[in-house]
């Protein structure tokens, strides 16, 4: 649908929250690099006197960087919430080793006879530093609060994983709605401000600091410092709070439906799959969007809304089979139906939960769950052909894959080879498509939306009900395409909003219309 | 003025000063020689504490310097480094100003005696605005002494001034540095590992060797009554033509008289030929 727009009209209609975002990205940026500024040269420096503690100071500080920025957002969550503190606090640790060390390598690199010859001419120690060796110094430490500050563009696009805005918003939305306008709109500003960081900050480098007044350098800082703070985003009262993922907040059957269908009002923060259950069970979110069938759930004690006006397309899951393996083993379409039924939400969510959750094994899940069910067969002899199994790259897709391999070998004479973790969506439909492997997991709302993708007014004519998307995606993919959708297996995998049990307890909201009347109300 | 007692310093647990003692009076020029590493640079670096010593101790004077603020005491000491350790990044009229400016002195007092001295030292006032990686060996040289000289020091600190230039701008140079009127009544102490350079600008010289004194005194005690075999063979490859320049005979020295020789040898050629 937004194909045919062009990136210079989705820019333009973006425009207002294009601005706010770059400004957000900005503040970020440049916060960040102030405080590690203000922290990390004095240290270069007081490592450039006690050489001793160079080796400990830059070791620690190269350790901070080689956390990956999710896993070190993630470990603030509990302390620092959500928002802009923990995004800031990040990008600082970042830059502290290209300054720190920057700083030490240029005082270190001083001619040493240049500092002998100031003390010998009577400067105190303070005089040698600021007059002599920090001008030298300079440029090198410079390159440093480059390095970090292009560095840090790029990392505070993950800022917003963590509803601290800024241009990642952008290219996650556009990432997750597969939008190349909407990447674009994020990525092209965010490579701008590096490159025109960079070139004012190389002007600056090219000063020499003994013509600058101390004050005209520490100006700017402060400048920095109060405008960033002015275009944050702004603290977060004491309603409740969303937090959506960039994909949520871009889909009609995400928010936009939210906002059409239910009239929801909430103040939302858009935040990354990764850390918004985490988010949520720690209290700092109210009410996330989420897998109905995912382990988080019950891993972080939540539950899901019921969607009681049907905005959420209905994500049943079943496998989709190339027809010609259907034609060539007969047997296995039987195999295959085994499971159908067998599977509701609720148990899904736990061999999930067994699985993300607890590290088991998805064959260990897959052949647990089998056996409880009287599935589990010893392998017959094979010979008579291989099938390949396909599956996404997230555990349940793991745990179906296994559960129809030990199928298929328990009641068939065929091989099974399982690929496994091809990637998303597009990429198993792809090989499917292709004649790379012969069958996956797929759901409803995902061929029907994803692959499909039918004109609104073909769409607006669905009903959202589980049989007639199971009928329309069948019917499709067998006539496009040549693919068979087999049985249902009985969960729906389906969008929800989830909240804290005790809090949906407490404020007795059991589905979205009973959210949002507490929201009218309060 | 100066009175050194004792002085000591080890490195790494070796000793680099033995014991060194002596004594320069106002206005006058002592020369520490030695070979690479006897402890010259070292004795003076002791002198305006960048180096504190081990043992004995430094009288400026008759005040001991070791219970002086170091900084106080190095403004008032002029220092020439050895490898003149002009600041890049300022230029000559600004490697000039430092002391001036840690003293506090106004602009305009700052600037009659940058441009008094670079004319002394034979320098272009153009010059003033260059960065010291645009001048000469030479031209570096002068700027490290102006420096120094700025504040009018009553004492002057010299490491090897001349060290890294070539033997004839050398000569040149030193020519003229001995003949500036800046530097007749300071009390300069000179550190250089050159016989010739020594004998011409000390008035004392105290000779080093790993360490200790070997013998101080005047060029002419040195020359002519040398204390140990050490000495006399130190200078034995410049003995003839250092004797030349100091045998005294009527009021000339020998080589004086020799140079008017020659010019009147050459005067005979002219008038010959134009005969
Ligand atoms: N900071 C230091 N640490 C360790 N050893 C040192 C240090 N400074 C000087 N030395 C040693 O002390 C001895 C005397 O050094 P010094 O620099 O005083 O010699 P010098 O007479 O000035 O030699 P040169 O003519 O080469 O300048 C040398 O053996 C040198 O290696
Ligand atoms: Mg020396």
């Amino acid at each position: 649908m937004e194909e045919s727009q062009s990136l210079g009209q989705f820019m333009v209609q973006q425009s207002g929250k294009l601005f706010s975002q770059t400004l957000t990205h900005i503040s970020l940026t440049l916060l960040s690099m102030v405080f590690a500024i203000a922290i990390a040269v004095p240290l270069g420096i007081w490592i450039a006197r006690r050489r001793r503690f160079s080796g400990p100071v830059l070791g620690f500080a190269g350790i901070l960087q080689t956390i990956p920025s999710i896993a070190l957002l993630g470990i603030m969550i509990p302390f620092l919430g959500i928002g802009p503190k923990p995004a800031i606090l990040a990008l600082f640790l970042y830059a502290l080793l290209p300054v720190i060390r920057n700083t030490y390598t240029g005082i270190t690199g001083v001619d040493p006879v240049v500092v002998d010859a100031a003390k010998g001419m009577g400067m105190s120690n303070w005089q040698i530093l600021i007059k002599v060796e920090l001008p030298l110094a300079f440029p090198v430490l410079m390159a440093g609060i480059r390095t970090a500050t292009v560095i840090n563009v790029g990392v505070a696009t993950l800022a917003a994983y963590i509803a601290a805005g800024g241009l990642g918003e952008f290219i996650f939305g556009g990432i997750a709605l597969n939008n190349s306008n909407m990447i674009l709109a994020g990525a092209i500003p965010a490579a701008l401000l590096a490159v025109m960081l960079d070139f004012l900050l190389s002007r600056v480098q090219q000063l020499s600091l003994k013509r600058v007044r101390m004050v005209y350098l520490i100006l700017p800082f402060l400048f920095v410092l109060l405008c960033s703070f002015y275009f944050l985003p702004s603290k977060i009262g004491g309603r409740m709070l969303a937090g959506f993922t960039p994909e949520f907040m871009g889909r009609q059957d995400g928010y936009i439906g939210l906002k059409e269908v239910y009239k929801l009002k909430i103040e939302t923060v858009v935040i990354s799959d990764a850390v918004k259950y985490k988010a949520a069970y720690e209290g700092k979110l109210d009410v996330i969007d989420g897998y109905s069938t995912d382990g988080r759930l019950k891993a972080f004690d939540l539950v899901t809304l019921k969607d009681d006006q049907h905005i959420f397309p209905p994500y049943y899951a079943a496998p989709v089979v190339r027809q010609a393996v259907l034609k060539k083993y007969p047997e296995l379409e039987m195999v295959l139906n085994k499971l159908s039924g067998l599977l509701n939400d609720e148990e899904m969510t736990r061999l999930n939960y067994d699985v993300d959750k607890l590290k088991q094994s998805p064959e260990k899940v897959a052949s647990d769950f089998l056996s409880a069910h009287h599935l589990l067969q010893p392998a017959l002899p094979g010979g008579k052909g291989i099938i390949r199994i396909g599956s996404k790259v997230f555990g349940e897709q793991y745990i179906l894959a296994q559960m129809y391999k030990m199928l298929i070998r328990g009641y068939s004479h065929l091989d099974v080879e399982t690929k496994t973790g091809l990637g998303g969506t597009q990429i198993c439909f792809d090989a499917l498509k292709n004649d790379q492997i012969d069958l996956y997991p797929e759901y409803t709302g995902t061929g029907l939306l994803v692959i499909l993708h039918p004109s609104p007014s073909v769409l607006n004519g669905i009903p959202k009900d589980k049989d007639a998307v199971f009928n329309y995606v069948k019917k499709e993919f067998n006539h496009q395409f040549n693919l068979t959708w087999l049985k249902p297996i009985g969960f729906n995998n389906s969008y929800a909003l989830m909240m804290r049990r005790k809090q949906a307890a407490n404020l007795n909201i059991k589905s979205i219309t009973d959210l949002v009347h507490h929201l009218n109300e309060n | 003025m100066i009175k050194v007692e004792n002085l000591s310093k080890k490195f790494d647990g070796k000793l680099a000063v033995d014991q060194i003692s002596f004594e320069v009076g106002v206005g006058e020029t002592m020369v520490l020689l030695g070979t690479s590493g006897c402890g010259k640079t070292t004795t003076l670096r002791m002198i305006n504490r960048l180096i504190e010593p081990d043992g004995g101790s430094v009288y400026i004077d008759q005040e001991n310097v070791g219970g002086q603020q170091p900084e106080l005491l190095r403004r008032r000491i002029g220092y020439v480094l050895q490898n003149h350790g002009l600041f890049p990044h300022y230029t000559v009229l600004e490697n000039m100003s430092v002391v001036p400016k840690l003293l506090e002195w106004d602009k305009e007092k700052i600037r009659n005696r940058s441009m008094e001295l670079l004319d002394k030292l034979k320098l272009d006032s153009t010059l003033g605005k260059q960065y010291p990686s645009a001048l000469s060996g030479g031209q570096q040289q002068r700027v490290g002494l102006a420096r120094a000289l700025m504040a009018d020091p009553p004492i002057l600190l010299m490491d090897e001034p001349f060290g890294a230039l070539d033997n004839i701008t050398r000569a040149d140079i030193r020519r003229e540095f001995t003949e500036l009127d800046e530097l007749a009544k300071k009390t300069i102490i000179l550190v250089t590992h050159d016989i010739q350079e020594a004998f011409e600008m000390g008035d004392k010289i105290c000779l080093m060797d790993k360490g200790k004194v070997m013998q101080y005194g005047t060029p002419e005690e040195l020359l002519f009554k040398p204390q140990s075999a050490f000495v006399a063979s130190f200078l034995k490859e410049h003995k003839l033509l250092l004797e030349l320049k100091f045998l005294k005979m009527g009021g000339h020295t020998a080589w004086e008289l020799l140079e008017q020789l020659e010019l009147g040898k050459l005067k005979e050629i002219l008038f010959t030929l134009e005969g």
